[in-house]
């Protein structure tokens, strides 16, 4: 599958955010190669800088220290060739799921004509089921369906290199799967290449080519990479019974687990984390609110 | 910017709220009970206030007519004294006391109002017909046809008010809304002009007014506009545009960082952007800002149509002041309740639209 040349490639990339004296260090020392056509996996714990990494990608945040290229170029902001499904679905709360859709296909297709726009934002709100809720607004929708729309959104400009930050996080079973096998078909027919973002090796197993785990930050680096020799298209309910799908997930799951076991070591040391009491619900009440994320 | 954030409280009226509810939805028992337990409440506080003011009155006008006695009594003697007595005993309207008038004789005034508006309509049809022909041949001739001229009766004045504070806000929008986008885009530009916003932003009516009628005079110099409508209308626009030049620069330079990142990976052009993301974002704010907008206006342009002499409820309020005929104070206290249930109206059509734009309305 993999050919030569990158399509994108981390050099030596860390990111740092500077707040006031002290210093957030998310990404350190980053070096990836996006190989054209490939389905790349990034599996990682929450807060390890998985969407800091995407960010990169799309342009909306330039590295600290090194370089990310595209195609050869350093990236310098965001393109249409590279599209984006972000974590927190990014829609327009004042359109509805149509308009949504069509903003992007808008101006991903300016040259088609109306009808044929038309047909391919129905087209691919249809494929995430959304066709019932057409004209309803983002508020009205549960947080699952929010999701497909950003998938129907970037689905349907049909970008170069596809960038998915945890996409399908908030739906159900049956669904998901659903939604993995279209990513699959379209990623497969066209050609294009795949960064998935996910917090389910599972998931990753089923979808890439390549896994590659993220360390917990800060100073995130990535961990040894994992080919996953299973041929496509791949069926989900076969796929426990192949060898080399069990090989595969048996050794991220181990790596994962030790870096976990690792996490707790430097917990019960004292080295990193202050002393920090829980706090029991219930027993007091505070005089804030936090804003529900 | 945001020491000076104007929000505006979204349900101000409960009893409203609850009559829409009982629209939607036939709502249980406890709820109709609630209802009528509002209404009644509502009532009882009129007549508790109607009570009030009738004592008041009746105080205020013993110490008046009481006072008016005594002097009579010290300038011309007692027999001058008993004659005032009697005179203001039998209700004539020659020697009554001038003070705060009752509810029955503000009642009244209303009823003198509505029926002199009805006899100016009627001479202003009569009017139209006896000119018709002779208008016909002036449009012929290229003249202007002859308009009815004489004295506008008190719905008159309510139109002319309304139709100026709808132009002062038409102008305060076309003003602020620019302004504020373009200022709400660029930090810096917002940081520049914040002095100017927080100074003229407290100016009084009145100082606006005098300083519109210093250009407008000399701009429209021997144009042979009607002046007083444009110098009112525009005073009303520059006093009320403040609230929404606030919020519209808040709500541009406040965009959620989501929404603006869609924005970038879809390369919108400033115009797109501003037009798709930026302007449908901040609509909220600007909507509320514009509520504050109509109230302003609505209370800014009473104080200026007095001062300017122009048309309207001010200049009929200052003229039946002025006048002091004898039920000319009660005339004032039904200007009064006209200015402020049409500020109530233009409030709740502001609320309603503001409603009727609002995207943040949480799923049922
Ligand atoms: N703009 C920012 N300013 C400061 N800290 C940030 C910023 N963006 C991300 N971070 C920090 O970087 C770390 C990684 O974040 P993120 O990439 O969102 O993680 P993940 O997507 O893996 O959950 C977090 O600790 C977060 O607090
Ligand atoms: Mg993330």
């Amino acid at each position: 599958m993999q050919e030569k040349i990158p399509i994108a490639e981390f050099r030596n990339v860390s990111v740092w955010f500077d707040q006031g004296n002290s210093r957030i260090e998310v990404l350190k020392e980053i070096n990836l190669k996006i190989y054209e056509g490939e389905f790349l996996a990034i599996v990682g714990f929450t807060g390890s800088g998985k969407t800091t990494l995407v960010s990169l990608l799309t342009g909306l945040l330039k590295p600290s220290k090194g370089e990310v290229l595209y195609r050869g170029k350093i990236v310098e902001g965001p393109d249409l060739e590279r599209g984006v499904i972000f974590q927190n679905y990014s829609l327009l709360p004042w359109l509805n799921v149509y308009e949504n859709v069509a903003l992007a296909v808008n101006v991903v297709y300016p040259d088609w004509d109306r009808k044929r726009r038309d047909a391919q934002i129905r087209k691919f709100v249809d494929m995430v089921n959304l066709t019932p809720a057409l004209l309803k607004k983002p508020n009205e929708l549960s947080g699952g369906m929010r999701q497909r729309v950003a998938v129907a959104r970037v689905l349907a400009t049909d970008p170069e290199l596809l960038l998915m930050d945890e996409p399908l996080g908030a739906l159900d079973a049956l669904t998901r799967g659903n939604l993995q096998n279209e990513i699959l078909k379209i990623w497969g027919a066209n050609k294009r290449t795949a960064l998935l973002i996910t917090n389910d090796v599972d998931e990753g197993i089923f979808m890439a080519d390549r896994i590659i785990p993220l360390n917990p930050g800060p100073n995130a680096t990535l961990g040894p990479e994992y080919k996953v020799s299973v041929g496509r298209p791949r069926i989900k309910a076969s796929l426990n019974s192949d060898p080399n799908f069990r090989a595969v997930r048996n050794n991220i799951l181990s790596y994962l687990a030790d870096l976990g076991e690792a996490a707790k070591q430097s917990k019960s040391n004292g080295l990193k984390l202050p002393d920090l009491k829980p706090l029991t619900p219930g027993l007091r009440s505070f005089p804030f609110r936090r804003k529900a994320i | 910017m945001s020491d000076f954030t104007i929000s505006v409280d979204k349900k101000p009226f409960a009893l409203f709220d609850r009559v829409k509810s009982l629209r939607i939805a036939p709502p249980p028992r406890k709820k109709l009970l609630d209802l009528f337990k509002n209404l009644a409440i509502s009532l009882l506080s009129m007549l508790v206030f109607l009570l009030v003011w009738q004592l008041g009155s009746s105080y205020l006008f013993n110490m008046e007519a009481s006072s008016k006695i005594e002097k009579a009594r010290i300038d011309q003697g007692d027999a001058a004294a008993a004659e005032l007595q009697m005179c203001i005993n039998s209700g004539n309207t020659s020697c009554q006391p001038n003070t705060l008038p009752s509810p029955a004789q503000v009642w009244s005034a209303g009823g003198v109002l509505w029926s002199d508006h009805v006899m100016i309509a009627r001479k202003k049809v009569e009017f139209k017909q006896k000119v018709a022909e002779t208008n016909q041949q002036r449009r012929a001739e290229g003249l202007t046809p002859i308009r009815y001229t004489g004295r506008p009766s008190f719905v008159d004045q309510i139109f002319t008010s309304i139709k100026t504070v709808l132009v002062g806000f038409l102008i305060s929008l076309l003003i602020a809304i620019p302004v504020g986008t373009v200022i709400g885009l660029n930090q810096t530009l917002r940081t520049s002009v914040n002095w100017l916003i927080q100074i003229f932003k407290p100016v009084s009516p009145v100082v606006w007014l005098l300083l519109v009628f210093m250009i407008v005079k000399t701009v429209t110099l021997n144009s042979g506009l009607d002046t007083s409508f444009i110098i009112s209308s525009i005073s009303v626009g520059l006093c009320a545009m403040w609230a929404t030049l606030v919020n519209t620069s808040l709500g541009v330079s406040s965009v959620n960082e989501d929404y603006l990142n869609v924005a970038k990976v879809l390369k919108l052009g400033v115009f797109k952007k501003i037009y798709r993301v930026i302007l449908p974002s901040a609509i909220p704010l600007i909507f509320t800002g514009m509520r504050i907008t109509v109230s302003v206006a609505w209370m800014v342009l009473i104080a200026i149509e007095l001062l300017a002499q122009s048309p309207g409820l001010g200049s009929f309020v200052w003229e039946e002041f002025q006048n002091g005929a004898n039920d000319s104070n009660a005339k004032i206290i039904v200007a009064m309740f006209v200015i402020g249930i049409i500020g109530f109206l233009l409030d709740r059509i502001m609320y309603w639209i503001q409603q009727s734009v609002s995207f943040e309305k949480a799923m049922a």
